[in-house]
């Protein structure tokens, strides 16, 4: 590893904004900060009420039994915010199953983000369009998908020299969680992106629980620490910190995408709700350890630091509040609006080319169907 | 040529031909792979474009679904069929399902070759036939040449098709030889081909054991019997309009595999001929195949094995209703 890798994974905990809303001097990421002005600020503030907006509108849908399922991210959006602001809109990213705020900073719409969790969609937006991979459900999963688009990264820009990839390059974030960081595959992903230097940021949330089983169940170290078991930078980062956050993602990416190789990211956060809206936590932690966690609430620092910097004003947050809700109202309508495609429409989306199994099924499908149809009119008739 | 240099220049054809084509696999750079079918291309193409991945087979098909997410085309070798399962999940969850869950959106045309098949008196692991469980899986296409022209042929359409295909390499078959015409492509590779035209039963057999079931039918004419031999050659889809209208001639079918009978694509033929050839049929649908055991060990796997006997065997119990 480079001097410039050791500073990054020596550094300890990196903390720019205490849970106290008071900023700290840092030597090595301020540089990565430059340009955030009050707009900015106000900005990140903006994304992540939204997304906890969003993230509070979805959760009532299931609840109505208007979604399969919802992930929350509560507690989370520092991270998530923080992290997708520092990408470039050419990075592709792998998201789990709770990337709503990153989501949002790749410009995916949130009515778009529910037709998964509405039933009517297997993946629901078009990863083209913003780069942002559609969610992965079975764990650890998008880990080698990320590594291999990182080693495709390379052999696109094979022969490049590092000031061009600097400038032009692109990079990966693979999104996981301490739940994750146990599966094979993100073992064999980081020891390929390893082993080709491929630009990928593997970056953890460790939200401190695998649905109900605590982080200490699957590591008795960091996981930062298992950075330089292979070979690249890690940096521990406080997660609910979306300054820390923004710096550490740039650093890594900017190394990243020169050429230098992965980096792991350990961004420390609490998921404040349940695993998903099928969950109950009551059965596996105790409140006192969610109430420890709840001053250190991302928004709520932030919040601190804009009204203490007069950065924000009651008006702002206010109109904030507003937008939200008019917001998660369109949400809601535009959920409720989808239409639910025919089956007939999943035969088409099996292959790409034709396949004479999937012709012949859905020709006695819609035979099967059109059967019904003739008693219904025969029946109005 | 051989059924192996076949493969060979077949992949070299690949590289040749799409400058975003790679091959990524355990020990297929400098030694050219366990069974020496990527010989000399990395020196061809460069250590870029030849891969030698650390092993892990999920890392290796994974990466490759990611790779194709930009673009790439990657062939991939799995070492052996029975190191597969490492890499199932991501073969079933993620590449099979990614063209639907993007509702068509995204492709990922990758192809994974897979050695597999008994008959080569190895170690347990090394002689397996999984094809069933990839069968069973929609989103997949899975073919397996029996001949070197198919060989370089298939290998050239799976890296053409959009969709996923397992690529399963006969491999008692790799020192198989055989005429090869590079000028004339092989027929549609998710076709099946009469290899051997007969009146009086039908026997559908692919991969290692289609030379098995052509001598079988060169033995049943000894006995005045005329054998038709289909060459299944795509497990999936599979050509049943070709099988079809042999059976409506010949009015007896035979299935052999290596893999399991119980649960196998024997199985699936049997019922999907049943339904469309009823009247013609002279007998039930017969299935040689193997015993529902883990491979045995090789010792005593020519028991194990569909041979000659076997297929003459069944074709008495055919031609006895």
């Amino acid at each position: 590893m480079s001097r410039a890798a050791n500073e990054a994974t020596d550094q300890g905990l990196v903390q720019i904004l205490t849970p106290e809303g008071q900023r700290l001097p840092n030597q090595m990421y301020d540089a990565y900060l430059g340009d955030v002005d009050d707009d900015m600020l106000r900005g990140f503030y903006r994304d992540m009420a939204l997304t906890r907006r969003f993230d509070q509108e979805a959760t009532a849908l299931q609840r109505q039994g208007q979604l399969c399922l919802w992930v929350p991210l509560r507690g989370q959006e520092a991270a998530q915010i923080g992290s997708g602001r520092a990408t470039r809109p050419s990075d592709y990213i792998f998201p789990t199953y709770r990337e709503h705020g990153v989501a949002l900073t790749r410009n995916v719409s949130f009515s778009e983000m529910l037709r998964l969790f509405r039933g009517i969609s297997g993946g629901g937006w078009d990863p083209r369009e913003n780069n942002f991979h559609m969610y992965t459900m079975v764990l650890a999963a998008q880990m080698p998908h990320a590594s291999g688009y990182g080693m495709a990264i390379n052999l696109d820009q094979h022969g490049w020299d590092e000031a061009k990839r600097a400038a032009e390059g692109d990079a990966v974030v693979a999104y996981f969680g301490d739940g994750s960081s146990t599966e094979g595959e993100t073992h064999e992903a980081m020891v390929f992106a390893n082993s080709f230097n491929a630009p990928v940021v593997f970056f953890c949330q460790n939200n401190q629980w695998a649905i109900s089983v605590p982080f200490d169940v699957q590591s008795k170290v960091d996981l930062v620490h298992r950075a330089a078991g292979y070979g690249m930078p890690g940096i521990q980062v406080d997660g609910n910190d979306v300054l820390a956050v923004l710096a550490a993602t740039r650093w890594a990416l900017e190394h990243a995408r020169s050429g230098k190789g992965p980096v792991l990211i350990e961004a420390m956060t609490y998921r404040l709700g349940a695993h998903t809206t099928a969950d109950d936590p009551t059965k596996y932690r105790m409140s006192e350890d969610e109430l420890a966690w709840a001053p250190k609430d991302p928004l709520i620092r932030l919040e601190t630091y804009l009204r203490e910097n007069k950065i924000a004003d009651e008006a702002f947050f206010a109109q904030l509040a507003a937008d939200g809700d008019e917001m998660a109202a369109k949400v809601r309508k535009d959920a409720m609006a989808f239409p639910v495609p025919p089956l007939a429409k999943s035969f088409e989306q099996v292959y790409a080319e034709a396949h004479p199994l999937i012709q012949e099924e859905l020709a006695w499908h819609l035979e099967y169907e059109a059967g019904f149809a003739d008693e219904s009119g025969a029946g109005e008739k | 040529m051989t059924l192996a240099k076949a493969i060979t220049n077949g992949l070299d054809k690949i590289l040749q031909s799409n400058d975003r084509a790679i091959l990524m696999g355990e020990d297929i750079g400098r030694l050219g792979g366990v069974y020496r079918i990527t010989d000399g291309l990395i020196d061809k193409y460069g250590a870029h474009r030849v891969i030698d991945s650390p092993l892990g087979e999920a890392g290796i098909v994974g990466g490759a679904v990611g790779m194709a997410l930009r673009g790439i085309s990657p062939l991939v070798e799995i070492q052996f069929d029975g190191f597969v399962f490492p890499a199932f999940s991501q073969i079933t969850t993620q590449l099979a399902k990614m063209h639907a869950r993007s509702e068509g959106r995204l492709t990922v045309p990758v192809v994974i070759r897979i050695p597999y098949g008994g008959g080569i008196g190895s170690i347990e692991h090394h002689s397996e036939s999984p094809e069933a469980l990839f069968v069973h899986t929609a989103g997949l296409r899975v073919i397996t040449p029996s001949n070197a022209h198919d060989a370089y042929w298939m290998i050239q359409q799976a890296a053409a098709c959009q969709d996923p295909v397992i690529y399963l390499e006969p491999k008692r078959r790799y020192w198989l030889k055989g005429e090869v015409d590079t000028e004339t492509p092989a027929l549609d590779a998710f076709k099946a081909q009469v290899v051997r035209p007969g009146d009086d039963a039908t026997i559908v057999a692919y991969g290692p054991l289609v030379p098995i079931a052509l001598a079988a039918a060169e033995a049943a004419r000894e006995d005045g019997r005329s054998v038709e031999v289909i060459d299944l050659r795509s497990l999936s889809p599979i050509d049943f309009d070709t099988i079809t209208e042999s059976v409506q001639k010949t009015g007896r079918l035979i299935v052999t595999h290596e893999a399991p009978t119980f649960g196998g694509i024997g199985g699936e033929i049997a019922a999907r001929i049943t339904e469309r050839a009823f009247l013609s049929l002279e007998a039930p649908v017969l299935r040689v195949g193997g015993f529902h055991m883990p491979y045995p060990i090789s010792k005593v796997e020519s028991q194990y094995l569909p041979d000659i006997d076997k297929l003459l065997e069944a074709l008495d119990r055919s031609f006895a209703y």
